[in-house]
């Protein structure tokens, strides 16, 4: 007979794990991946490609000779990471290289400089798109024009794309009303047919993956229904008092990174707070944030700067919000 | 359906002896009783060596005030009085017992019929069930004569009988209410004259369908017993969430339920009830699920108290399998894993539950990364995540003004959690340090 094991109860677990919950994200990236590929074409491909090796390889890299530990890369964490900083940069081919270093930055000082998987404050890929975006201005605000249905061509860097949000920027900025310029349709935005990071284009396929992830409980609807909202009515109520110059609450929610931000990056379990009031806060933080950013910055998107800095305000908000205790 | 309002997981129910009917269990020839079968102080033995006692001698006496009569479940001569490890490794005073054929005490009731006419008062209630050792079997042995003595300027309002049987594998409680049902009718009806309330409900989850339909018909012979189909969620048989759920009542941190007018027993004490009062028949069986995967079959037997795991086992299924991991008294969610195979049967021993070796392994940890499931999954609104930083980093004063102390070990914490982390495990030690400070402090 073999010896009994014996432990503290309760002797059965449920059969969620850290590896299963990354796998399913990285299964509800992929709809919005597929559109990226349809309308950027290889470049998509590649871009992506070279994140997630980029991240993963990093990530083992330091696991290995920095850290000395046994490594973690199966757990899946690491290919969102990369996944989702490939989702926000350009898909053109200059990225290709510049992404590797968006991914050193995002896994090495955003993730393993503190410890790895859940011990990050700030969400790992922003960082690193962060990073991007002030050290390579230029290319990360380089747009490639839609293809019409995969185009094939490789490595062919078109600046003639522009971002809705660009567009509205500039034209805002030399005194342009918004009814004068030239805007997509609201159907174009919504299935992705516009300029723009290579995830963030297709709302449907974010809402798609967003729902997947709500069915498995991993996200749940507090933060992405606040951040949406919260942009929606406060753009909306400056769209009330001027519409010429501010863009109005549908097309404002439904361009730029407002979507993939709230679906996908401000609902990092690690990074956002726990408690069902903390993240409505939070998620009303993003969204009010992101408008003040779009609006009186100096960059036309401000998703990544939204989510940065309500992650910096996790700790506390779950220090105040409590769940409710039983008869309390 | 009602249930309670917070928190709770849906482990896999793995009622797998449902069908087996109650079998009895032949006696050993030696029965080692353990005076320490009850929440309290051990009672004194009233026997000395060579004495010769009948099934259901008193031979252990409740002396303090929180403790239990003890009584032989055989007939036989007193070997000697020593200590013995309980299943668990913890020595415990005994008394080992030579079996003799099988001699009950004169006074017990052993004819099949049922008596339903009870007339006595509810002070002679309680007094019986003192003298029976009657404790309570859902688990924490509480004697159940200082539960039904109310304390002055308490008033019971509610009388709530579990018999959700809400943890894996556990079949006795179902067992007993489709072979017993109109004992325990009787057992219950016993106990609200006890109380002198109005209506007892008896909670019992949905799972059991065929339990509440023969329930609900045997309930409407008799006054004042409602029967309630509860939705099926772990814990839904933990007593505050039980009167959460019937009774929409909420038991305060640190109060009892009594303090909410509620008083809350197990199906299975309610047949002790019925055998101790109306049988003189004092608690010396258990009902007991012998059960596992991995077991060629499934029981549920009738079991003095005394037998060792050992002889549970051999009887029923011989040995145990090459793949056993773990042995398990009690459920998978709240049981304890047994460490000494050799140990008596204690009363509220409510199953032998044989786990495979895969299963009995825990998973590796990892990082927590922060999902809030433990927090979500707890039915007390507590943050085990937190529990477990702050236990690791020795920060006890801060782990009791975290209400450490409100946690009713349910295990749904660990259970949830996505990394592995042994939370339960970690609160239980916050929750000894915890109360090792305050005792230090007075």
């Amino acid at each position: 007979m073999n010896l009994l094991n014996v432990s503290g109860s309760p002797h059965v677990h449920s059969d969620e794990s850290t590896k299963q919950i990354m796998w399913r994200v990285n299964l509800a990236l992929v709809p919005a991946l597929l559109v990226a590929i349809c309308f950027f074409g290889v470049n998509a491909l590649l871009v992506s490609l070279v994140s997630v090796v980029s991240c993963v390889l990093f990530q083992w890299l330091i696991e290995k000779f920095i850290l000395k530990q046994p490594t973690t890369i199966w757990d899946g964490s690491a290919i969102v990471t990369g996944l989702l900083l490939a989702f926000n940069v350009p898909a053109t081919a200059s990225m290709l290289w510049i992404v590797a270093i968006g991914a050193l930055v995002a896994i090495g000082i955003g993730k393993m400089s503190f410890g790895g998987l859940g011990k990050n404050p700030f969400n790992p890929a922003l960082v690193g798109r962060v990073f991007l975006l002030i050290s390579f201005p230029v290319q990360m605000t380089t747009w490639p024009t839609v293809g019409k249905w995969f185009p094939t061509q490789l490595m062919t860097d078109a600046n003639s794309g522009a971002t809705p949000l660009g567009i509205i920027k500039e034209g805002v900025m030399n005194g342009q009303s918004i009814s004068s310029l030239n805007l997509p349709s609201l159907s174009e935005i919504f299935l992705g047919h516009i300029g723009g990071s290579m995830g963030e284009i297709s709302a449907l396929a974010i809402l798609i993956g967003a729902i997947y992830l709500l069915c498995k409980k991993i996200i749940s609807w507090h933060i992405p229904v606040t951040f949406i909202g919260s942009a929606f009515i406060f753009s909306g109520i400056l769209w009330l008092i001027n519409p010429e110059t501010y863009l109005d609450p549908l097309t404002t929610i439904l361009t730029g990174g407002i979507m993939l931000g709230a679906c996908f990056m401000a609902t990092d379990m690690v990074t956002s707070p726990m408690a069902k009031s903390g993240q409505l806060i939070f998620g009303l933080g993003c969204g009010l944030l992101t408008i003040i950013i779009r609006n009186w910055g100096s960059y036309p998107e401000g998703v990544s700067f939204a989510i940065l800095i309500m992650n910096s305000v996790t700790p506390l908000l779950n220090r105040w919000c409590k769940p409710k205790r039983f008869a309390c | 359906m009602k249930t309670f309002k917070m928190g709770g997981v849906h482990p896999e129910e793995n009622k797998i002896s449902n069908d087996a009917a109650i079998e009895i269990m032949p006696v050993g020839k030696q029965m080692v009783v353990l005076m320490n079968q009850h929440l309290g102080a051990p009672a004194t033995p009233v026997v000395q060596k060579g004495d010769k006692v009948k099934v259901g001698q008193l031979i252990g006496e409740a002396q303090a005030f929180m403790c239990a009569n003890v009584h032989s479940p055989v007939s036989g001569t007193v070997l000697k009085i020593d200590t013995c490890k309980d299943a668990f490794g913890i020595s415990k005073p005994a008394v080992y017992i030579n079996v003799e054929g099988d001699e009950w005490m004169e006074s017990i009731d052993r004819t099949p019929d049922i008596k339903r006419e009870c007339t006595l008062e509810p002070k002679e209630i309680v007094a019986k069930l003192k003298e029976m050792g009657i404790v309570g079997l859902g688990g924490a042995t509480f004697p159940a004569h200082i539960k039904y003595s109310i304390p002055e300027g308490k008033k019971a309002e509610y009388l709530i009988i579990n018999a959700a049987e809400c943890e894996p594998y556990l079949t006795s409680d179902y067992r007993v209410m489709m072979e017993h049902a109109e004992e325990i009718c009787i057992g219950i009806s016993i106990l609200r004259r006890a109380l002198g309330v109005p209506n007892a409900y008896v909670g019992i989850e949905s799972n059991k369908p065929q339990a509440i339909k023969h329930m609900q018909e045997t309930a409407r012979q008799f006054e004042g017993i409602v029967i309630e189909p509860l939705k099926v969620k772990y814990p839904q048989g933990a007593e505050k969430q039980l009167i959460n759920a019937i009774t929409g009542r909420k038991v305060p941190s640190g109060k009892l339920p009594i303090d909410v007018g509620c008083v809350v027993s197990n199906i299975g004490t309610t047949f002790a009830v019925y055998e101790a009062i109306q049988k003189n028949k004092p608690l010396i069986e258990n009902i007991l699920t012998v059960t596992g995967k991995e077991l060629p079959s499934q029981h549920n037997y009738k079991v003095r108290i005394g037998t060792t795991y050992n002889e549970i086992i051999s009887h029923s299924i011989g040995q145990l399998p090459e793949t056993t991991g773990k042995v398990i008294s009690g459920g998978t969610m709240m049981g304890k894993a047994v460490v000494n195979l050799d140990a008596p049967t204690v009363k509220g021993n409510a199953s032998v539950l044989v786990i495979g070796e895969k299963e009995a392994r825990r998973a590796p940890e990892t990082n927590c990364i922060r999902c809030g499931k433990c927090m979500h999954a707890c039915p007390m609104g507590l943050e085990p995540y937190l529990f477990s930083a702050l236990v690791r980093t020795g920060k006890t004063e801060e782990a009791k003004e975290h209400n450490i102390l409100d946690c009713i070990e349910c295990g749904c914490c660990f259970f949830s959690c996505p990394a592995n982390k042994p939370l339960l495990d970690e609160i239980r030690l916050g929750k000894n340090r915890v109360r090792a400070m305050m005792a230090a402090k007075k």
